[in-house]
C-alpha cells in the first residue's frame, strides 16, 4: 500500500484550511473572493475523492461559478476605496478568536464519541457502476422529489426577493 | 485509505475559521464569505460521512444546502446593496440603530 | 318527544332576532317576532303535557357542556309531570303577558328591548324548569335574574328602578352564594349533578354527617338549606325578601310575569324538584314550613297599611310564596306546586288588571287618589275582583282549592310544626281576604279622589290589554278544578298526576276534621272580605280612627318593619364605611397601589440596565449566539463523557 492517498488528502487539507485564512484575512475583498474561488476548486477535487462527482460538478458550477461571481459583482458594486485604509477586524477580535477556537475544540472533542451507523447499500462498485450522477437522480427524483419541488421554489422567492430588495425605491412625491 | 476522522477534523477548522471570521470581520461582504465557508466546512463532512457510510442521502443534503445557499447569496446580496445604498458603508460596526 | 326541544328555543331565537334586529328594522313590530314564538311554544308545552298525562316522562341529555374529569355537565332536558306543569305555567303566562305587553308598551322607545328581554326571560325559565342536572337549573337560574334585573332597571333612566335592579341584583346574590354552595356539596358527595343519580342515591345518606369545624352537620340538612337559601333568595322569603317588592319598579307585565307568576315560583319549584333530599332532613322541614308561614304572615300584615297599588300586590305575593313553602315544608309538595299554578295566574291576574288601571290614571299608583274606577273600566274592574275572590279563597275559584289543600295538610300532616303553621296560615288568609278587598273597594267603589284631569282621562284599556285579562280570569276561576279534593266529590287529578315525582303527602284526620278546616279558612276568608267592606264602604271615617288610635303598630307596618332601614344599619352602611376607610384607604391607596405602581418600577429599572445588553452592534449578538452554541455543545459532551 502506498501512502499516496494520505499524500493528497494532506495537501489538500493544508490548502483548504490555508485559503480559508486567506479569504477571512485579506483587506480587499477582491482577493478574498478570488482566494475562495481557489478554495471552491480544491474542496471540488475533494469531493472527488470520495466518489461524488455530480457534487464536484455542482459545487464548481453553482458555488465557484454563480455564487461568487455573484459576490465579485456585489463588490465591484461598491465603493472600496476607503476600504483599503481602514481596520479589517473588529477591536475585540480576540474574543471571537476564543470563541471560534473553544468550538473547534469541542468539535475535535466529540469525536472521541464519534460512531458510525448502519452502512447503506451504496458501496463504492455499485455507484461507480451505475454512476454517481444516474445513482443520485434515482433517489432525488423518486424519494426526495417534494423536497426537490420545494427547493425550486425556495429559488424562485430568492430571485424574485433579491429583485425586489436591490431595487432603487420609487420616491413618491 | 485516509480515516474519516481526518475529514471531520479538516471540516471542523474549516467551520472554526469560517465562525472567527464572522465574528471579528468589519466587512459585512467578508462576513458572508464566512458563512459559505461554514456551509462548505458542513458539506465535506457530509460528503465525507456518506462515502463512509455508502448511502446517497448525505449527498442529497448537499444538494439541498448547495441550492439554498444560493438562495441566500442572492438575497443576502440584495440586502447588502440596499444596506448601502442607505448608509453608504459596507461596515457592521458602524451600524447601531437597534441600539437598546 | 323531540318537538319538546321548541319549547325553550324559540323564544331563544326570538330574542336572538329581536336584540341584534330589533333596534334598526323591527322597531315597533317586534311583536311579531316574539308573540309567535312564544305562542308556539305554549302549543308544544300543551302537546307535551298531553303526552306526560299519558304517562310519557323523558329524561334526555342533548349535549356535553362541560366535562372535567368526573365532573360532567350537560345541556339536558327532564319532562316530567312537576316539568309539565311548570312549562304549562310559564308558557300560557309569557304568552298572554306577551299580548299584554303590545297594548301596554304601545309607544315605548325601547319597545324592541323589552321584547327580547321578555323572550331571553321566557327562554331561561324554560331552561330552568327543563333542566334535568344542577348546573343548567343554576344557568336558567342566574339567567332568569339577569333577565329580572334587566327588566326592574327597564327604565334605567329613572334613579329607583336602577336602584331596584340593583337591590334585587344584590339581595339575591346572598341566596345565590348558599345556592352555589349548595350544588358543590351535592357534587362533593354524590359526585354528579344529574338529578336522577343524585335522588337515587340520597336516602342511602340519610344518616351521613360532615364534621366542620368541630360541629357535626347533617349532610342532607346542609345541602336542604343551602339549596333553600337560594330558594329565599330567588322567591323572597324572610330576610331576603326586600328587593321584590323594589322590583315593583319595573313594568308592570315585568311584575305579572317575572315578579308574581313565573321567576319568584322558581324557589318552590327547586324545594318540590329536589323533595327527596328535603324529606330526608326533619330540621329542614321545619325550616321551610316557618320560614313559609312567618314570611307570609309578616308580607300580610305590611300589606294591609300600604297606599301603593303594586306594592300590596307585591306583599301579597311574598305572602302567598310563604304559603307555598310553608305547603313544602309540612311535606305537601303537591300542594305546594298547586298553589303555585293557581296562583301564577290569579296573581298574574292582579298585576295586569294594576296595570291596566295604572294605564288608565296615568301612571298614578296610589289608591287613596283613585276610587270609582269601575265606572269607567268595567272589564277591568270585574276581573281583578274575580282575581281578588279567588285569592281570598272564595270556594269555587282557583285559589280557595289549592289554600284549602295546604290548609289540609298542614292541619293534618306529620310535621310536628303542622297545627302552628296551619293556624299562621288561617290568619293569614283572613289578612289576605282584607287587605285585596281593600284594595278593591278603594280603587273601585266609593267617590273619585284624583286631579279633574286624571279623572278627564280615565279610559278602559285597549283589546291586547283587556283580552289577556279575560283569558287570565278563566284561569283564574277554572285552574283550580283539576284539583277538587275528593271531599267534595272531586277527582283530586292534580295530586295523582304529581304523584310520581312528588309523592303524596297523606293527612290524617276525619272528614268531619277535614270540613271545619274548610269550613274556617272559607269563614276567615268572606270575614276579611266583610271587614274590608265596613270599614271602607259603610264607615270610611273608620280606617283614619284606627290609624290614630294604633299609630305606632301602623307606623311599623306602614314602614315594612323597618327591615330596609335594618339593612342599611346592619350590612349597607358598615359595608360602605369598610369600603371607604379600609377598601381605599389602606388596601387601595397602600398596598395594591404599592403594587401596582411598584412592579412597573422594579421592572423599569431592571430593564434600563438591560437595555445595556441590546447594543444594535451585530457582532456582540453574533458572539452571544456562538457562546449559546458552545454551550449546548458542552453540555451534549459532558453528558457522551
Amino acid at each position: 500500500m502506498s501512502m499516496l492517498p494520505q499524500l493528497f488528502f494532506g495537501y489538500f487539507a493544508a490548502a483548504i484550511i490555508l485559503m480559508s485564512l486567506l479569504v477571512i484575512t485579506r483587506k480587499n475583498p477582491v482577493h478574498s473572493v478570488m482566494w475562495m474561488l481557489l478554495l471552491f476548486f480544491h474542496i471540488a477535487s475533494m469531493y472527488l475523492f470520495l466518489n461524488a462527482e455530480f457534487i464536484a460538478a455542482i459545487q464548481v458550477i453553482v458555488y465557484a461559478g454563480a455564487i461568487l461571481v455573484l459576490f465579485l459583482f456585489v463588490v465591484l458594486l461598491l465603493n472600496l476605496k476607503d476600504e483599503l485604509e481602514t481596520d479589517r477586524f473588529i477591536g475585540s477580535w480576540p474574543a471571537g478568536l476564543l470563541v471560534s477556537v473553544a468550538i473547534f475544540v469541542s468539535l475535535a472533542a466529540a469525536l472521541k464519541s464519534l460512531v458510525l451507523g448502519q452502512s447503506g447499500n451504496f458501496t463504492v462498485a455499485l455507484v461507480q457502476k451505475i454512476t454517481h450522477t444516474k445513482a443520485l437522480g434515482q433517489i432525488l427524483y423518486t424519494e426526495y422529489l417534494f423536497p426537490f419541488e420545494i427547493a425550486s421554489l425556495i429559488l424562485l422567492i430568492a430571485v424574485i426577493g433579491a429583485i425586489v430588495l436591490a431595487k432603487k425605491r420609487m420616491r413618491s412625491h | 485509505m485516509v480515516p474519516l476522522s481526518w475529514y471531520l477534523l479538516l471540516s471542523a477548522a474549516v467551520f472554526s475559521i469560517g465562525v472567527f471570521g464572522f465574528l471579528t470581520r468589519r466587512n459585512i461582504i467578508i462576513m458572508f464569505m464566512s458563512i459559505e465557508l461554514m456551509l462548505n466546512a458542513v458539506n465535506i463532512s457530509l460528503v465525507a460521512f456518506s462515502h463512509y457510510l455508502q448511502d446517497l442521502r448525505g449527498h442529497i443534503l448537499v444538494f439541498f444546502i448547495i441550492t439554498v445557499a444560493a438562495a441566500e447569496a442572492a438575497i443576502g446580496l440584495a440586502i447588502i446593496i440596499a444596506l448601502f445604498r442607505n448608509k453608504n458603508t459596507v461596515h457592521v460596526d458602524e451600524m447601531h440603530e437597534m441600539k437598546g | 318527544m323531540e318537538y319538546y326541544l321548541l319549547i325553550p328555543f324559540l323564544p331563544l331565537a326570538a330574542f336572538l332576532i329581536n336584540i341584534l334586529f330589533g333596534k334598526a328594522f323591527l322597531k315597533d313590530k317586534a311583536h311579531w317576532v316574539a308573540i309567535p314564538a312564544v305562542a308556539v311554544s305554549w302549543v308544544v308545552s300543551v302537546m307535551t303535557m298531553m303526552e306526560v298525562i299519558g304517562g310519557k316522562t323523558l329524561n334526555q341529555n342533548l349535549y356535553t357542556w362541560i366535562l372535567s374529569g368526573d365532573f360532567r355537565v350537560s345541556v339536558g332536558f327532564l319532562i316530567d309531570p312537576l316539568t309539565a306543569i311548570m312549562l304549562i305555567v310559564v308558557t300560557t303566562c309569557s304568552t298572554l303577558i306577551h299580548i299584554y305587553s303590545i297594548g301596554y308598551m304601545h309607544g315605548d322607545k325601547g319597545y324592541y328591548r323589552f321584547f327580547s328581554y321578555l323572550s331571553l326571560f321566557t327562554f331561561c325559565m324554560l331552561m330552568l324548569v327543563m333542566a334535568n342536572n344542577f348546573m343548567q337549573l343554576y344557568f336558567g337560574w342566574e339567567g332568569v335574574g339577569l333577565c329580572s334585573y334587566f327588566l326592574i332597571g327597564y327604565y334605567f333612566d329613572k334613579k329607583s328602578a336602577a336602584d331596584a335592579g340593583k337591590k334585587a341584583f344584590i339581595v339575591n346574590r346572598f341566596g345565590d352564594f348558599g345556592f352555589g354552595i349548595g350544588i358543590f356539596v351535592i357534587f362533593l358527595t354524590f359526585g354528579t349533578t344529574y338529578y336522577d343519580q343524585v335522588f337515587a342515591q340520597a336516602a342511602g345518606f340519610a344518616t351521613k354527617s360532615y364534621s366542620f369545624l368541630g360541629y357535626d352537620v347533617h349532610l342532607m340538612t346542609l345541602i336542604a338549606l343551602l339549596l333553600f337559601c337560594g330558594s329565599i333568595g330567588k322567591s323572597a322569603q324572610m330576610p331576603l325578601h326586600v328587593w321584590l317588592p323594589d322590583a315593583m319598579e319595573g313594568p308592570t307585565p315585568v311584575s305579572a310575569l317575572i315578579h308574581a307568576a313565573t321567576m319568584v315560583t322558581a324557589g318552590v319549584f327547586l324545594v318540590a324538584r329536589c323533595n327527596p333530599i328535603f324529606s330526608l332532613s326533619e330540621t329542614a322541614m321545619i325550616v321551610v314550613a316557618l320560614t313559609g308561614a312567618i314570611t307570609s304572615l309578616f308580607a300580610a300584615t305590611i300589606g294591609l297599611v300600604q297606599n301603593d297599588l303594586k306594592r300590596i300586590i307585591a306583599y301579597s305575593t311574598v305572602s302567598q310564596l310563604g304559603y307555598m313553602f310553608l305547603a313544602c315544608g309540612v311535606g305537601a309538595y303537591t300542594a305546594g306546586v298547586f298553589h303555585l299554578y293557581t296562583h301564577a295566574f290569579f296573581k298574574a291576574l292582579l298585576f295586569l288588571c294594576a296595570g291596566s288601571v295604572m294605564h288608565a290614571m296615568g301612571g298614578e299608583l296610589n289608591i287613596q287618589k283613585m276610587g270609582n274606577l269601575r265606572k269607567f273600566m268595567p272589564v277591568t274592574y270585574w276581573t281583578m275582583l274575580i282575581a281578588s275572590l279567588s285569592i281570598a279563597g272564595v270556594p269555587g275559584l282557583a285559589g280557595f282549592f289549592s289554600k284549602d289543600e295546604i290548609l289540609w295538610l298542614a292541619y293534618s300532616g306529620a310535621s310536628p310544626v303542622g297545627k302552628l303553621v296551619w293556624g299562621m296560615g288561617t290568619l293569614v288568609a283572613f289578612l289576605t281576604a282584607f287587605y285585596s278587598f281593600r284594595l278593591i273597594f278603594l280603587t273601585f267603589h266609593g267617590s273619585f279622589r284624583g286631579t279633574h284631569e286624571q279623572e278627564h282621562h280615565l279610559h278602559e284599556s285597549p283589546k291586547s290589554m283587556i283580552i289577556p285579562l279575560m283569558l287570565l280570569c278563566v284561569g283564574a276561576v277554572a285552574a283550580g278544578w283539576v284539583g277538587i279534593p275528593h271531599l267534595v266529590g272531586g277527582g283530586a287529578h292534580f295530586t295523582e298526576f304529581m304523584r310520581p315525582v312528588l309523592g303524596h303527602a297523606e293527612g290524617h284526620g276525619t272528614h268531619s276534621e277535614e270540613w271545619m278546616v274548610m269550613a274556617i279558612s272559607v269563614a276567615v276568608g268572606f270575614t276579611g272580605i266583610g271587614l274590608a267592606y265596613f270599614m271602607y264602604m259603610l264607615r270610611p271615617d273608620l280606617p283614619g280612627k284606627l290609624t290614630q288610635q294604633f299609630s305606632g303598630v301602623h307606623r311599623i307596618l306602614f314602614n315594612k318593619y323597618y327591615v330596609d332601614e335594618l339593612y342599611s344599619a346592619v350590612i349597607i352602611r358598615p359595608t360602605i364605611w369598610i369600603a371607604k376607610n379600609v377598601l381605599i384607604g389602606i388596601t387601595d391607596a397602600k398596598i395594591i397601589e404599592a403594587i401596582v405602581n411598584g412592579v412597573p418600577a422594579a421592572i423599569g429599572g431592571f430593564s434600563q440596565q438591560l437595555r445595556r445588553v441590546q447594543t444594535g452592534l451585530m457582532h456582540h449578538y453574533a458572539v452571544f449566539m456562538a457562546m449559546g452554541v458552545l454551550v449546548i455543545a458542552a453540555i451534549m459532551l459532558l453528558r457522551a463523557l
